[in-house]
């Protein structure tokens, strides 16, 4: 058993922005020297704001975008990119938008099946058992299979993501912001089956969210993004109790909640952290 | 505003429930433009693929005796030759048919021709992006910028017109329109998250291209394959109009028109009846396109 799951070591992503023809391209710093390490069968709740770099850092733990430097270790063996295959039976994404990670064209049944064709799994019968198996998995009900992605609600269309990123059995999920675009209650059930899944098959996640609220109720350890780098990081109950970064109690205390006449969160001044960085 | 505040609905399972094709159907033809012209379009193409069974006479055979006979519905005409006889007495009815053999060739397989050019060239700018899209536009510029007919006369005086040399030439210079609606199409799913999926998963990128992206732009290309089908016959009619399209005895619709121009004053219908048939061919083509537009829209669903 390796000790990590995932790991990163001093990943950065640069990219070079061109202000004009004759002017020096600047650098922006979308994920800036990160480190995290997740053991196996936990799960890490990555929370930051909009535009702080914990889509780029997805993107590179999934091989999407080559990191500027840094490595991505998956099971105490960094990862290769010329191997598609074998890093996509390790790790697999969950997208925000359910309305966009599935192929409006394709079937229900043919988006879950994919991934066994692409990797040569098994012969056609065995393939649609699969999918039959994992749809009971996530609470799919049978009769959705031959429906397109236009015709299935946004909870049901995250459970086809989920179907489709667990049917290769990795051992690794990526969740950017998965409840993000479904409303309150399709929340609460997404949650509860990645709850369920976690336990079931012992997976490891890696939580992004801005949410801290669904960060609580799921992760075992919380990181802190601010400006593409890990500003705090440690277990759930010393972040959510304890925080030290001046960022870090600024994005607690601006969690909204549903009890009627609190009002809206007041806020620190901005500049306590923002000089930091 | 006095409606009762709750509605119930009837339960659902006692609806029937309508299959998609026949909801597919009903929204065909609740769609008048696209009904009349899948109809007449099919009338036209049936009458094309049946020309050897429904021509009353051989449509190259010449009876000089029976030239410039006028169509029935002129004092002189007769039965035997329902739409009259050209000036070397070949009834013109059996050449219209085989005619619409030549445009309908003609105008299926530039469209495929330049769809095959266009789309590629567009997806690959489309998905690439960066110097290959650079590169490709150079190119969609520079075809953009070519006068088709003057390049296209150009080239038929040069090789020879011929049936082949038309439709070669109309699939190399038609493909501008499928470039660039393939390349924003691509642009605007290239970073749709089930692409990311797909290449998360392993699957190359030519699936990606080919399973992935094509079937969601397909919608689009098959409007513009109806507009370029028109646009090709059209430009055939002109070329054989001219004299460098589809060569005589062929019994193109362009060359009818031609071999009658001479005639028109006397005779006007010598030109009208073939003129008339391009009309009708290319509207009916152009309703179906404006139809298949509206049924991919997606306001229209449901």
């Amino acid at each position: 058993m390796p000790d990590f799951a995932l790991e990163l070591c001093g990943l950065s992503r640069y990219f070079q922005l061109k202000k004009g023809l004759f002017k020096p391209a600047t650098v922006l710093k979308a994920v800036n020297n990160v480190s995290l390490r997740i053991p196996p069968g936990q799960t890490l709740g990555l929370v930051g704001e909009s535009g702080c770099g914990k889509s780029t850092l997805a993107k590179m733990i999934l091989g999407l975008l080559p990191p500027s430097e840094g490595d991505v270790l998956i099971n105490d063996k960094a990862i290769d990119l010329s191997d598609r295959l074998a890093l996509a039976r390790q790790i697999q994404p969950i997208f925000q938008d359910p309305y966009s990670s599935l192929n409006p064209r394709k079937t229900i049944e043919q988006i879950i099946r994919l991934p066994l064709q692409l990797h040569g799994v098994g012969d056609a019968a065995s393939q649609r058992r699969a999918v039959k198996d994992i749809s009971d998995l996530v609470g799919l009900p049978e009769r959705l299979l031959r429906q397109y992605p236009g015709q299935l609600s946004g909870g049901q269309r995250q459970r086809v993501a989920i179907a489709r990123a667990l049917i290769l059995k990795p051992a690794i999920l990526v969740c950017d912001e998965p409840t993000s675009a479904l409303d309150v209650s399709v929340q609460a059930q997404i949650l509860n089956l990645l709850l369920d899944l976690k336990q079931e098959l012992g997976l490891t996640y890696l939580f992004i969210s801005h949410n801290l609220g669904v960060v609580e109720h799921l992760v075992d350890k919380v990181a802190v993004m601010y400006r593409g780098q890990i500003v705090e990081q440690g277990d759930r109950d010393a972040i959510f109790h304890h925080a030290q970064h001046p960022y870090t109690q600024a994005l607690l205390s601006s969690v909204l909640t549903p009890e009627p006449g609190l009002g809206l969160p007041e806020l620190p001044d901005s500049s306590q952290w923002a000089q930091a960085s | 505003m006095s409606q009762p505040a709750v509605s119930l609905s009837p339960a659902t399972s006692l609806l029937p429930v309508v299959p998609e094709w026949r909801r597919m159907l009903n929204r065909v033809l609740g769609h008048h433009g696209l009904t009349l012209g899948a109809a007449v379009l099919g009338l036209i193409v049936l009458a094309a693929l049946f020309a050897p069974w429904l021509a009353p006479h051989d449509p190259y055979a010449q009876d000089v005796s029976q030239r410039m006979i006028p169509p029935i519905w002129h004092d002189k005409g007769t039965w035997d030759h329902v739409l009259g006889t050209d000036k070397l007495g070949r009834d013109y009815l059996s050449r219209l048919l085989y005619g619409a053999r030549i445009s309908l060739t003609i105008g299926l397989v530039a469209a495929l021709i330049s769809g095959l050019i266009g789309t590629t060239l567009g997806v690959l700018a489309g998905y690439f992006g960066g110097r290959v899209d650079a590169v490709i536009s150079y190119i969609i510029t520079t075809r953009l910028a070519l006068p088709v007919i003057l390049v296209a006369l150009a080239m038929a005086s040069l090789v020879g017109g011929s049936l082949q040399v038309v439709i070669i030439l109309l699939g190399l210079l038609l493909w501008d329109r499928f470039a660039v609606v393939a390349r924003s199409t691509t642009q605007q799913l290239r970073d749709a998250e089930f692409i990311a999926s797909a290449k998360v998963l392993g699957a190359s990128t030519p699936y990606i291209l080919v399973r992935e992206l094509l079937p969601n732009i397909l919608s689009s290309l098959i409007v513009v394959v109806t507009l370029e089908m028109a646009h090709a016959i059209l430009l055939e009619a002109t070329l054989s109009f001219l004299g460098l399209g589809v060569q005589p005895p062929l019994p193109s619709w362009g060359l009818m028109v031609a071999e009658g121009k001479a005639y028109m004053f006397f005779q006007p219908w010598v030109i009208a009846v073939p003129g008339i048939a391009l009309m009708i061919l290319v509207l009916a083509i152009n309703l179906v396109g404006d139809g298949l537009r509206d049924m991919n829209a997606p306001e229209g669903r449901n």
